[in-house]
C-alpha cells in the first residue's frame, strides 16, 4: 500500500516537471497558433543557463530559488528574441512553414549549445538540503521530488489568475478563442504575442532549470522533452491550461505505474495512451472542436505543367538516366538516394498537399515497407522482386487502417495521431528484437543478382521511383486528384456536390502510405540493411522539410524539394561539422525569403 | 546554357573520375599517404566522440612523427554520419568511391558499427570497428572484412561476473536502457552469473527508455523488490539521474550494485561527489593507471590537448595504433591481404599490449575492473576508480568450439 | 406537383429551440423565399433541409422519398442543389475545372486515376459557364475572381446535377446592388425554364418580393406568415416583427 503512495507520489512529481514544459507550449500554440518544435530545446537551454547561474550563487534554498527564476527569465528573454527575429515573420504562413522555421531554432540551438558549453554533461552538486528526503513506510521519497507536486498546481494557478483576473490574461484567452477579436479589440498583436512566447519560453526554461538537481544539463534535452510535451498538449486539448495539467497527472502518474507493471513497454505506453485519447476525443481532454482553430487557408491555383517545365522535366530525367555513365560508384548511390527521396517525398506531398492531411509521422510508411522487405527476405527468403513489390503492399494495408481510424480528424491532431503511430511502430521495430532484429536491425538485404551492379540498381530505383512519382502526380490530375483536392479546398462545399471527403482521404492516405512504402523497400535494398531509424522522428522531418522546401502548393515542389534537400544535407554534412547550424540557418533563409519553396518561387518569377 | 553546363559540368566529373583511377598504382607505388576513412557520430554523441577524436588524432600524429608505416604517412579521413546507419553506409561509400581510403573503421552506435560492417563485406573492403559494443559485431553477424577493437558487452559481462559471483547476494534486480546494449548485456549477465551461481534469482527488471528514464518511479520499483544487489547497465545522462534518485531514496545502502561501464571517466565524471562507492564496475582508471604507456599516453595527450583523455581517447588512439601494426605486419593495403594479416596482428595501446583474435577477429584488448571511490580534490569530492586489476580480453571470450558456433559466416 | 414538402420540424441547441415546428410545402418550378429578421432561424433550418444538420423531430419529404438526416451527398445525389451563405468553390481550380469536377462527381466518376481529368465533361462544363453567363471565364482561377462572378460560379456549380430542387442561403449577399437583380432573374429563368424548385433566403426585401413567388416569414424558430407578396406585406404579425409596430 506504501509502495502504491509512493509511485504515486514520483508520478505526480514527474507530472509536475511535465506540465511546466507543456504549459509554455500550449499557451504558445493557443494564442500564436504555432507548434513550437523549439521548446524543449528553451528547456535545454534553461538547464544549461541555470547550471552556469546556479554554480555562481549560494548553496541555500534562497540562492537557489533566485537563480532558477534568474534561468527562467533569461530563457524567457531569448524566447523573446527568437520570436521577434524570426516568428514573427511567419504568423500569416501556412502553419507547417512555421513549424519548420521552430525546427530550424532547434537545429541552430543544439549546436549554439554545444559550443558555448562544450559537450560533457554537465552537474551541479547538490547540498544536503535537496538531498534530503521524507520516509513512507519502508521507502524514502527525495524532499525535492515533492516541491514539483505543490509548484505544478501552484504554476497552474498563477497562470489561472493571471489569465482570468488581469488584462493580458484576457487578451490572451481572446485571442485563443478568436483571433479577429484581437484586432478588433484594437490590442497591438505583435506586443501580445512576444509576450506570450517570452512567458512560453520562460516556463520552459523554468522545467530545465528545476530539473538540475535530479539529473544534469545535456544536449539530449531537447529532442526527448519536446516529444513528451507535445504528447501532453495534444492529449490535453491544444491550447488549453487546465488540459495540460490533467494529461501531465495521466501520463506522469500512468509511467510510474506502467514501468511497474510492463516495465519493457514504457516507450509504446505514452503513445498508446495519446492514440487512445484522441480517437475518443479527437480535440483533446479539453479542447475545443477545431472549428475557429482552422483559418481559412488560401490555395493557389495548380496548373498543369506548362510546356516548358515538362521538356524540362524530360531533360532533367534524360541527364539522370544516363548519368551513371559519367559519374563515379558514389555518386551514383547519391542518385539513387535522390530517386528514392523525390518518391518518400512525393507520397507526403500527395497526402498533405492536395489531400490537406499534414504528418509528423510520414516516417511510418517509409519503415513499414523497408522492414515489410527486410522481414520477407528474412522470414520468407523472399526474392528481391517480390520484396519491392511487399514493401508498398504492406504499408498501403496498414495505412489503410490507420486511415480508418483518424481520417476524420483534421490538421494538427491529425498530424499528432501519424507521429503516434511513427512512434509506436518505431517502438515495435525495436523492441520485438526475435522478430525484426532490435536495434541491430535486419542485415544483408541483398538486389537480385542481376541488379547488383549499382548502376543497375540505380536504373531500377529510377524508374520505379520517378515512375511512382510521376504517377502520383498523374493520379492529382485525374479526377480523383480534382475530388481530392476540391474536399480540401472546401469540404462543405465539396460535400454539396456529392463528393465523399471521408473516402476520398482514406484513398489518398492509403496511395500515400503505399507509395512511401515502395520508397522504404527501395531503400531497404540500396542500402542492404534495415534499421529503426528509419522510423525516427528526424526521417518524418527529413520528408516533412523537403515538401517545404520545394513548395507544398506546387506540383513539382516534392520533387525540386527532395533533390535539392538531399544534395544540401549531403553536401553539409561533408563539409562542416555544425552541419546543424548551417543546416537551421539555411532552413531560416529558406523560410523568410522563400515562404512558397524553391518550385512556387520559380512559379512566380515565371 | 544550361546544355553546355551540364557538358561541362559531367566533362569535368569524367576528368575527375579518370584522375582518381589515374592516381591509384602511383599511390601504391610512391610514398602518398595510406588513407584511413573513418566515420563516428560525431554531433550526435559529442560527449564521447569529441575525447575519441582527439585520440586518434593524438596517434595519428605520433605516427607520421616517427615516419609512418611501411613508409608512408597515414591520412584520417574522418566523417559524421549524424548517429544513422543509413547515413553512415553513404559515407562510406563516399570515402571508398571518392576519397580512395584504404580501409574503414571507427563507429560508436552499435547499428552504424553493423551497417558499416556489412557494407564491408557486400563491397569486400576492410573495416575495423573502433567503439560499438554489440557482440553481432564478431558474431552472428560477423564476417570476414570486419574487425572489432573494443570488449564486447559478452566480454564486459564477463568480467562483471567474475567479481558478481563471489557476492553472497542471491538476489538480482537489473536496470538497463531498453535497446540493444542494454538487453545484451542484461541476458549475458545473467546467463553467465547463473551458470557459476544456480542459486541466485533475478527477481525485477527495469527498463527505462534510453534517454528518458524516470529515475524516480524507477529507483522506487527497484527498492520496492529489495533485492540483495542490483546490475545496472544505464549510462551517461540516465545514470546520473538514476545514482541521485538512489542516493535519496537510499537505494544502494546495503545493497551490492555491479555496474557495466560506470568506471569510464565520461560516466564517472559528472557524477561528482554523488558517485557511490563500492559498486562494482568496468571502466579506465586514468588518473592512477601507472604504467608507462598510459603514463605517456595521458602526458602526451595532456599537452596536445590541454584536457584529461577519456576512455574515448583511448579508443581512437589505440584504433589508430592497431591499424598502423596490422598494415605494417600485412606490409601492404591489398585489402584481401590486410584482412589476412590483421588477424594475430599485435598492438600496444594505453592499456597494454593487444591483439586481433584469427577465430573471430575480436581484439583482445581489455578494460579495468575495479570499484568506485570518492577522492576529495581541489574542486571537492569527486568519484574514481579504486581496487582495479586490469582484465585481459583474451581470457573473458568463449572457447573456439563456441566461438565457431556463435560466427555462423565462415572465415 | 408537390416537389418538397417539410413537416414539423424542429432543432434545438442546448435548450434553445431554434427552429420550432416548421411545415411547409414547395412545388415544381416555384420559387419560394424565407425570410425573417436575425437568429429566426433561417440558417438552421436550411440546414435541416440540406443535411449539414439532424432534425430532433419532424420529417424532409423530396418528392416522397424521407429524406430527414441524410448526408448532404445523399441529399444532392437526389437531385437537390445548394449555394452557400458565403460563397464557397474550390480556389486551387479554374472556373472550369470547378465544373468539370462537379460534374465528374455527379457521373459517379470520382475514383478514376488514368485519364487526366482535363478531358471530361468539358462540353457541359462550359454550356454551365454559358448558362450563367461565365463563358469567357473558364480558364480563369476560381480563387481570385470578383464576388459576384464567385456566386455565380456557385450557382453553376448548384446546378451541375441538373436540380429539381435548389436551395440558397442569402444567394445575393454580399453583392452590389446592381448584380443581385441581375442574379435572381437569372435563377427565376432557370427555374421557369427547368421547372427547378428554389428555396432561399435573402435579407434584401425588394428582391424578395420582385423574384419569389411565395414567401415565408419565420421568427423565433417558428413560421409566422405565408403567402404571395402583398399578403406578406400587408400581415399584422410581420409588420411588428420587422418594423415594432405594436
Amino acid at each position: 500500500m506504501d509502495f502504491v503512495f509512493v509511485q504515486l507520489l514520483t508520478g505526480l512529481s514527474s507530472a509536475a516537471a511535465l506540465f511546466l514544459v507543456a504549459s509554455g507550449l500550449t499557451i504558445i500554440f493557443g494564442v500564436t497558433r504555432v507548434v513550437n518544435f523549439a521548446h524543449g530545446s528553451l528547456c535545454m537551454l534553461g538547464a544549461y543557463i541555470g547550471w552556469s547561474v546556479l554554480r555562481l550563487l549560494p548553496r541555500d534554498p534562497s540562492g537557489f530559488v533566485f537563480g532558477v527564476l534568474l534561468a527562467a527569465a533569461a530563457t524567457g528573454a531569448i524566447g523573446l528574441a527568437i520570436e521577434i527575429g524570426l516568428l514573427r515573420r511567419v504568423y500569416r504562413a501556412p502553419e507547417l512553414l512555421q513549424l519548420l522555421l521552430t525546427f530550424a531554432v532547434l537545429l541552430i540551438l543544439q549546436d549554439v549549445t554545444q559550443m558555448v558549453w562544450g559537450a560533457a554533461d554537465l552537474t551541479l552538486p547538490r547540498p544536503l538540503w535537496l538531498r534530503a528526503f521524507v520516509r513512507i513506510g519502508d521507502a524514502r521519497i527525495a524532499r525535492y521530488d515533492l516541491y514539483p507536486i505543490a509548484i505544478g498546481p501552484l504554476v497552474l494557478g498563477l497562470l489561472w489568475l493571471l489569465m482570468r483576473r488581469t488584462r493580458f490574461g484576457m487578451l490572451v484567452r481572446a485571442a485563443t478563442e478568436n483571433r479577429q477579436m484581437v484586432a478588433a479589440l484594437g490590442v497591438n498583436e505583435k506586443i501580445l504575442f512576444s509576450a506570450v512566447f517570452a512567458l512560453g519560453a520562460a516556463l520552459a526554461g523554468l522545467g530545465g532549470a528545476l530539473s538540475l538537481p535530479g539529473g544534469s544539463a545535456n544536449l539530449q534535452i531537447d529532442l526527448s522533452v519536446v516529444v513528451e510535451a507535445f504528447v501532453v498538449v495534444v492529449v490535453g486539448g491544444m491550447g488549453s491550461l487546465p488540459g495540460a495539467f490533467l494529461a501531465s497527472v495521466l501520463i506522469g502518474v500512468l509511467q510510474a505505474f506502467g514501468i511497474v507493471l510492463l516495465p519493457k513497454i514504457t516507450l509504446v505506453l505514452v503513445f498508446s495512451v495519446m492514440a487512445l485519447v484522441l480517437a475518443i476525443r479527437p480535440q483533446g481532454l479539453f479542447g475545443r472542436r477545431a472549428a475557429s482553430a482552422a483559418p481559412a487557408e488560401v490555395f493557389t491555383l495548380i496548373r498543369p505543367a506548362s510546356a516548358a517545365v515538362k521538356w524540362f522535366g524530360l531533360a532533367a530525367l534524360i541527364v539522370a538516366a544516363v548519368a551513371p555513365f559519367f559519374v563515379g560508384p558514389y555518386w551514383v548511390s547519391v542518385l539513387t538516394e535522390a530517386a528514392i527521396s523525390v518518391l518518400f517525398a512525393a507520397s507526403l506531398h500527395f497526402a498533405m498537399g492536395p489531400g490537406g492531411m499534414p504528418s509528423f509521422g510520414h516516417a511510418a510508411w517509409f519503415g513499414i515497407g523497408a522492414y515489410a522487405a527486410g522481414l520477407g527476405l528474412r522470414i520468407f527468403a523472399l526474392p528481391m522482386e517480390a520484396g519491392m513489390a511487399l514493401a508498398p503492399l504492406a504499408a498501403g494495408l496498414v495505412a489503410a487502417l490507420f486511415a480508418a481510424c483518424v481520417v476524420r480528424l483534421s490538421g494538427v491532431y491529425l498530424a499528432m495521431l501519424t507521429l503516434a503511430l511513427a512512434q509506436i511502430v518505431w517502438a515495435g521495430a525495436s523492441q520485438l528484437v526475435d522478430l525484426t532484429g532490435g536495434d541491430n536491425g535486419i542485415l544483408g538485404v541483398r538486389p537480385a543478382a542481376w541488379a547488383t551492379n549499382p548502376k543497375v540498381f540505380y536504373w531500377l530505383a529510377l524508374a520505379l521511383c520517378v515512375g511512382a512519382a510521376l504517377v502520383l502526380r498523374g493520379v492529382l490530375f485525374a479526377p480523383f486528384g480534382y475530388a481530392l483536392r476540391a474536399a480540401r479546398d472546401r469540404p462543405l462545399r465539396a460535400e454539396a456536390i456529392g463528393l465523399d471527403a471521408v473516402r476520398l482521404r482514406l484513398v489518398a492516405l492509403t496511395i500515400s502510405g503505399a507509395a512511401a512504402g515502395l520508397s522504404g523497400g527501395v531503400f531497404a535494398y540500396a542500402k542492404g540493411s534495415v534499421f529503426p531509424t528509419y522510423i525516427a522522428v528526424g526521417k518524418s522531418v527529413d520528408a516533412l522539410l523537403m515538401v517545404l522546401l520545394g513548395g507544398v502548393q506546387t506540383m513539382a515542389g516534392p520533387i525540386v524539394g527532395a533533390i535539392a534537400y538531399t544534395g544540401l544535407f549531403d553536401a553539409l554534412l561533408l563539409a562542416t561539422d555544425f552541419w546543424r547550424l548551417a543546416l537551421g540557418l539555411l532552413i531560416v533563409v529558406l523560410v523568410l525569403v522563400f515562404p512558397s519553396g524553391i518550385a512556387g518561387m520559380a512559379g512566380r518569377l515565371r | 546554357m544550361t546544355i553546355s553546363r551540364r557538358n561541362v559540368l559531367a566533362g569535368s566529373a569524367i576528368a575527375l573520375a579518370r584522375s582518381g583511377v589515374a592516381l591509384s598504382p602511383a599511390q601504391a607505388q610512391g610514398n602518398a599517404p595510406i588513407r584511413i576513412g573513418e566515420i563516428n557520430s560525431y554531433t550526435a554523441i559529442p560527449a564521447f566522440t569529441l575525447p575519441y577524436r582527439n585520440g586518434w588524432q593524438l596517434a595519428v600524429e605520433q605516427v607520421n612523427a616517427a615516419g609512418g608505416v611501411l613508409g608512408r604517412p597515414i591520412e584520417v579521413i574522418s566523417r559524421d554520419d549524424a548517429g544513422k546507419p543509413q547515413e553512415a553506409i553513404r559515407l562510406a561509400g563516399e570515402l571508398l568511391g571518392e576519397q580512395k581510403v584504404d580501409l574503414l573503421s571507427g563507429g560508436y552506435l552499435s547499428n552504424v558499427g553493423l551497417a558499416i560492417a556489412d557494407y564491408a563485406l557486400a563491397q569486400k573492403r576492410l573495416f575495423v570497428a573502433s567503439e560499438p559494443l554489440t557482440d553481432a559485431l564478431v558474431w552472428s553477424a560477423g564476417n570476414r572484412y570486419t574487425f572489432r577493437l573494443r570488449p564486447s558487452t559478452y566480454m564486459q559481462a564477463a568480467m562483471l561476473v567474475e567479481e558478481a559471483q563471489k557476492l553472497p547476494a542471491k538476489t538480482w534486480v537489473t536496470v538497463a536502457p531498453n535497446y540493444e546494449y542494454g538487453q545484451s548485456a542484461v541476458k549475458w549477465f545473467k546467463q553467465l552469473l547463473l551458470a557459476k551461481r544456480p542459486d541466485v534469482t533475478f527477481i525485477g527488471e527495469q527498463w527505462p527508455a534510453l534517454g528518458k528514464i524516470d529515475a524516480g518511479a524507477t529507483v522506487q520499483a527497484l527498492a520496492q523488490a529489495k533485492p540483495d544487489a542490483i546490475l545496472n547497465i544505464t549510462f551517461g545522462a540516465d545514470l546520473t539521474q538514476f545514482v541521485r534518485a538512489g542516493n535519496t531514496a537510499g537505494l544502494f545502502e546495503g545493497r551490492a550494485v555491479v555496474s557495466m561501464l560506470t568506471g569510464e571517466p565520461e560516466y564517472l565524471e559528472p557524477l561528482d561527489d554523488e558517485t557511490p562507492t563500492g559498486w562494482i564496475v568496468t571502466g579506465y582508471p586514468r588518473d592512477t593507471l601507472n604504467t608507462k604507456a598510459n603514463t605517456d599516453f595521458v602526458t602526451a595527450y595532456r599537452a596536445r590537448f590541454n584536457a584529461a583523455p577519456m576512455m574515448g581517447s583511448v579508443v581512437g588512439y589505440a584504433m589508430i595504433r592497431a591499424i598502423v601494426a596490422g598494415i605494417a605486419k600485412t606490409g601492404s593495403v591489398d585489402t584481401e591481404k590486410m584482412v589476412d594479416g590483421f588477424k594475430d596482428a599485435a598492438f600496444d595501446t594505453p592499456f597494454g599490449p593487444a591483439y586481433f583474435r584469427a577465430i573471430d577477429h575480436q581484439s583482445t584488448l581489455g578494460t579495468f575492473v575495479g570499484r568506485t571511490g570518492t577522492k576529495a580534490g581541489s574542486h571537492g569530492t569527486h568519484g574514481e576508480m579504486v581496487d582495479w586489476h586490469y582484465a585481459d580480453g583474451a581470457n573473458y571470450l568463449p572457447d573456439d568450439a563456441t566461438v565457431r558456433k556463435l560466427r555462423p559466416a565462415a572465415d | 406537383m408537390t416537389l418538397l414538402a417539410v413537416e414539423g420540424l424542429r432543432k434545438s441547441f442546448d435548450g434553445v429551440h431554434a427552429v420550432a415546428g416548421v411545415s411547409f410545402r414547395l412545388q415544381a418550378g416555384e420559387m419560394l423565399a424565407l425570410i425573417g429578421p436575425n437568429g429566426a432561424g433561417k440558417s438552421t433550418c436550411f440546414n435541416l433541409l440540406n443535411g449539414q444538420l439532424r432534425p430532433d423531430a419532424g420529417r424532409v419529404l423530396l418528392d416522397g422519398t424521407d429524406i430527414t438526416g441524410r448526408q448532404p451527398r445523399q441529399i444532392w445525389r437526389l437531385g437537390v442543389g445548394r449555394s452557400f451563405q458565403v460563397a464557397s468553390v474550390f480556389a486551387s481550380m479554374t472556373v472550369i475545372e470547378n465544373l468539370q469536377t462537379a460534374l465528374i462527381a455527379q457521373a459517379g466518376q470520382v475514383f478514376r486515376f488514368g485519364r487526366p481529368a482535363d478531358g471530361y465533361f468539358r462540353a457541359e462544363a462550359a454550356a454551365l459557364l454559358r448558362l450563367v453567363g461565365m463563358a469567357e471565364q473558364g480558364g480563369q482561377a476560381a480563387g481570385v475572381l470578383a464576388y459576384g462572378d464567385v456566386k455565380r460560379l456557385e450557382l453553376a456549380l448548384a446546378l451541375a446535377n441538373d436540380p429539381r430542387l435548389l436551395l440558397m442561403d442569402e444567394p445575393t449577399a454580399g453583392m452590389a446592388p446592381a448584380e443581385r437583380g441581375a442574379l435572381m432573374a437569372l435563377v427565376r429563368r432557370i427555374a421557369r425554364e427547368r421547372g427547378t424548385a428554389v428555396l432561399f433566403t435573402e435579407h434584401d426585401m425588394e428582391i424578395v418580393f420582385s423574384s419569389a413567388d411565395r414567401i415565408l416569414v419565420m421568427d423565433r424558430g417558428r413560421l409566422i406568415a405565408e403567402g404571395d407578396a402583398a399578403s406578406v406585406r400587408a400581415d399584422p404579425r410581420v409588420r411588428a416583427v420587422y418594423l415594432g409596430e405594436p
